[in-house]
């Protein structure tokens, strides 16, 4: 049944998503999302607030400096999957050890 | 269908965000039941996939994108338990480090992708596989079914929030019928992205499937 050991398949998830995230996120739709457009076209988008961490150095999927679009998406991108891959692993891992006691 | 602060008022958001809490709190329970030491660092693996293939819109319809909300293809994986606290891990750092989607806005957002998608998602999966034969095609369809279903669930979610709470004054009719037509677009390709990465998964390491034969069962034994 394990056709693949584990090393591989973890290292191969974490490179797809690295692809998707830091490469392929350049050449995703910037059309607004099905929420977004919805709230345009009856009018209620009017109501949105910026979000208090508007500010952030990675707001909206850009690292803040970086003038090329490409760069500047892929490395937050990169960023992101990191951050996840900290928080998530660790969190679960605490989770799936924790049952035992 | 990260919702910004100011579409939903500040009593409703808190109300949902309780809701949400109560959520998390109960998933935390399951996870830790249906989570071993094994199935973890997958749980972890689909939170950076999951966030990866948001960042990737795909076009919709005339002017609109859809993106991945995951929950279902989380729930097939690991559990809905876990499934529940993965999303929320991905809309929390959406949230604080890519200010996607408001923080006052977050327990709105919870409510709908971590809980409503995941729960409605999976149970659909579910019946979907009491008609089929536990083959690994049969996950793979159930699940893209499911996932079909998850997207339009979670919009409802939203059209229920903003019925309770919306600061702007527009029929609520109106935004049920636009948020339900347009999530069934993007459910399309949520069932396309699901099928595909369960089918590849399984294809490679089918023992981790949560969703897949005895791997659910046998991951409840205490």
């Amino acid at each position: 049944m394990e056709k693949v050991s584990n090393k591989k398949f973890y290292l191969g998830g974490l490179l797809v998503s690295l692809v998707l995230a830091g490469v392929v996120s350049f050449y995703a739709s910037s059309h607004p999302d099905g929420l977004e457009k919805v709230a345009e076209e009856i009018g209620f988008i009017e109501t949105a607030k910026d979000p208090a961490t508007a500010g952030s150095a990675l707001a909206d999927y850009g690292l803040a400096g970086v003038e090329n679009e490409r760069a500047s998406v892929g490395i937050a991108g990169v960023i992101g999957v990191a951050a996840t891959g900290i928080v998530a692993t660790s969190f679960f891992i605490y989770l799936g050890k924790r049952k035992k006691q | 269908m990260h919702i910004p602060d100011g579409f939903i008022d500040l009593k409703t958001s808190a109300a949902f965000a309780a809701i949400g809490a109560a959520g998390v709190g109960a998933s935390l329970k399951g996870a830790t039941r249906q989570l071993s030491e094994k199935s973890a660092p997958l749980a972890g693996l689909t939170a950076v996939f999951v966030f990866a293939v948001q960042m990737l819109n795909f076009p919709v319809a005339a002017g609109t994108s859809g993106h991945l909300l995951g929950g279902v293809l989380a729930a097939v994986l690991v559990g809905p338990y876990a499934a529940s606290l993965v999303i929320t891990v991905v809309l929390i750092i959406q949230a604080f480090l890519f200010a996607d989607g408001g923080l006052t806005a977050l327990g709105l957002s919870i409510f709908n992708m971590s809980l409503v998608g995941v729960w409605v998602g999976y149970g659909i999966f579910l019946l979907v596989m009491k008609v089929l034969p536990m083959k690994k095609p049969s996950v793979a369809i159930a699940s893209a079914i499911g996932a079909l279903i998850s997207v339009p669930a979670a919009a409802t979610g939203f059209v229920l929030q903003y019925a309770v709470g919306a600061t702007a004054t527009y029929e609520t009719s109106a935004v049920l019928t636009a948020m339900v037509g347009t999530h069934i677009l993007i459910g399309i390709g949520e069932a396309v992205i699901t099928f595909l990465t369960i089918t590849a998964v399984l294809a490679s390491r089918s023992d981790l499937v949560f969703g897949f034969k005895g791997n659910a069962h046998e991951l409840e034994i205490r």
